[in-house]
């Protein structure tokens, strides 16, 4: 599903923030990138999210190498996935509904049925009886669980999760992380940012650990 | 299929909604715009009834002929004969020297000058009414006629309508200029606009990107919302004709009561009015395309 192949990512400036990683993610698996704050767990998201290239070396997702992706062609790569951002960014204009049908309404789906999907998408998450609400009312907690309510309700076969448990308490936090164990259930590919040792006790799935750049 | 008729739907519901939201910031775009256009769109109305009263005053041009002096009689019907055989010339009208002094006199108010005159300084005259011709054909008749012996001075009494038709002319090339102009200032208004909204909009455009939006999806509403305020914009033009015309058309009515004409100023014919609306939506579009292909590139997200 993923794989990254002697991947090196120089910023301009000379610093480098990846260093020679190769690995693989198969599909369905659900995955932990740990280390410390900098070791380039972000930079690596970004890198499948096509967020940024690689310097070399190649990434590839869903068989597709990012770094000769065609622009045009980037919207249908990011179509598969669902991206959880650690400051959620949610847009503050609209309600809580109206940000999770924006990615039904970027594919053009049917009003009706994209309405369902997105009170299925917070119902999972919780979030149903808070629909109307601006997220600017939500807590920090509502807003990342609504953060992944969007990233959920296009059906994405590979969920990029950064830091989604970084500011909350460990109630939350073990809330998502049971949420995210059952997308792992029904097949999801999980790729899970996070410097929450904790989270990896409770759940099983490989951990991939950076320490500045590189792969430990 | 389905689906884009329902995009679509959706973003000119959108626009709608964006434009009512800031009425105020709205209307004075709409009026603007809808000033610049009625600068020369109404300089272009002007004209055309300028154009269409000359039209109907110069409908029927006479040529007059004044005889040399000491013309007989006899070469006046010879001369009348001739006139009356000729293609060009419909119909004629003897006005002798006699005649003419005492229309002179009546006409004028001048009986005075004229009793005083110890002889008629006026020649023998016709009036020509020419069949249906082109300028240039009349003017080739008039100099037929000029080359007659004993036709001392022909005159075209379309002449001024020639003038008319070249000042005209300038009048309508200022226009084009005028016009030119401000549809610049009518694409560089809606640039701007569009390059504030993205600018405000630099947010949600970055998370549309992340979550897969084609650089089409991000265009649209910006299109749609130039689009829709060029539409509105010309209606505007449109408005502000028909309003300054009523009010002309109102201070019209004392002179037609002067003249007893039934003169007033017309708005533009409809195939004008839809060519106007179709250009200042076209305009409106231009300037936010050009707009969103310059910004929407720079804003990736990072």
């Amino acid at each position: 599903m993923i794989k990254f192949n002697q991947v090196y990512k120089r910023f301009p400036g000379g610093y480098e923030a990846l260093k020679n990683l190769s690995f693989e993610i198969a599909e369905g698996e659900m995955v932990f990138l740990t280390g410390h704050s900098g070791a380039g767990k972000s930079t690596l998201l970004n890198l499948i999210a096509a967020i940024e290239r690689p310097t070399t070396g190649s990434v590839l997702v869903k068989g597709q190498n990012i770094k000769s992706l065609k622009s045009a062609a980037l919207p249908y790569l990011r179509r598969n996935l669902g991206l959880i951002f650690q400051d959620h960014k949610l847009l503050f204009d609209r309600s809580a509904f109206d940000n999770v049908m924006l990615p039904l309404q970027i594919c053009g789906f049917d009003p009706r049925e994209s309405a369902k999907r997105a009170r299925a998408a917070l119902d999972k998450v919780g979030l149903l009886k808070r629909e109307k609400a601006n997220p600017i009312a939500l807590s920090g907690g509502e807003q990342q669980r609504l953060c992944i309510a969007r990233a959920i309700v296009n059906r994405p076969t590979i969920l990029l999760a950064d830091e989604p448990t970084g500011n909350l308490d460990s109630e939350y936090s073990n809330e998502i992380m049971s949420i995210f164990h059952s997308f792992h259930q029904v097949g999801v590919t999980l790729l899970i940012a996070t410097h929450d040792n904790s989270a990896l006790q409770h759940l099983s799935g490989r951990a991939l650990t950076l320490k500045h750049g590189e792969l430990i | 299929m389905k689906s884009t008729f329902f995009q679509h739907g959706q973003v000119i519901s959108f626009t709608l909604q964006r434009l009512l939201q800031n009425p105020f910031a709205s209307v004075l775009n709409i009026v603007v715009i809808g000033i610049a256009l009625s600068l020369p769109i109404g300089g272009y109305v002007l004209l055309k009834n300028v154009q269409n009263l000359a039209q109907q005053l110069a409908g029927t041009p006479q040529i007059s002929v004044f005889l040399a002096a000491g013309t007989s009689p006899d070469e006046i019907t010879r001369i009348s004969k001739q006139l009356k055989q000729h293609s060009a010339i419909d119909h004629i009208e003897f006005v002798p020297r006699d005649l003419a002094l005492k229309q002179l006199q009546i006409s004028t108010g001048l009986s005075d000058v004229v009793a005083g005159l110890t002889q008629n300084p006026l020649p023998d005259a016709f009036i020509i009414y020419p069949a249906p011709l082109t300028s240039q054909q009349l003017e080739l008749l008039r100099d037929d006629l000029k080359s007659w012996s004993k036709l001392e001075h022909v005159q075209l009494d379309s002449a001024w309508a020639h003038k008319l038709e070249a000042l005209l002319k300038f009048g309508r090339l200022a226009v084009f200029i005028l016009a030119g102009l401000l549809s610049f200032a009518l694409v560089a208004i809606t640039f701007n606009t569009i390059r504030l909204q993205i600018l405000t909009q630099r947010e949600e455009i970055e998370v549309a990107k992340l979550i897969g939006a084609t650089n089409g999806f991000i265009r649209r509403p910006f299109l749609y919302f130039g689009f829709i305020q060029g539409l509105f914009g010309g209606a505007a033009a449109w408005l502000i004709i028909a309003f300054s015309l009523l009010i002309l058309n109102i201070s019209l009515a004392p002179l037609n009561q002067l003249y007893t004409s039934s003169f007033s100023l017309q708005h533009l014919s409809v195939n004008d009015s839809l060519t106007l609306l179709g250009f200042s939506t076209y305009l409106g579009w231009l300037g936010a395309w050009l707009s969103v292909s310059q910004h929407l590139g720079r804003i990736e997200p990072k």
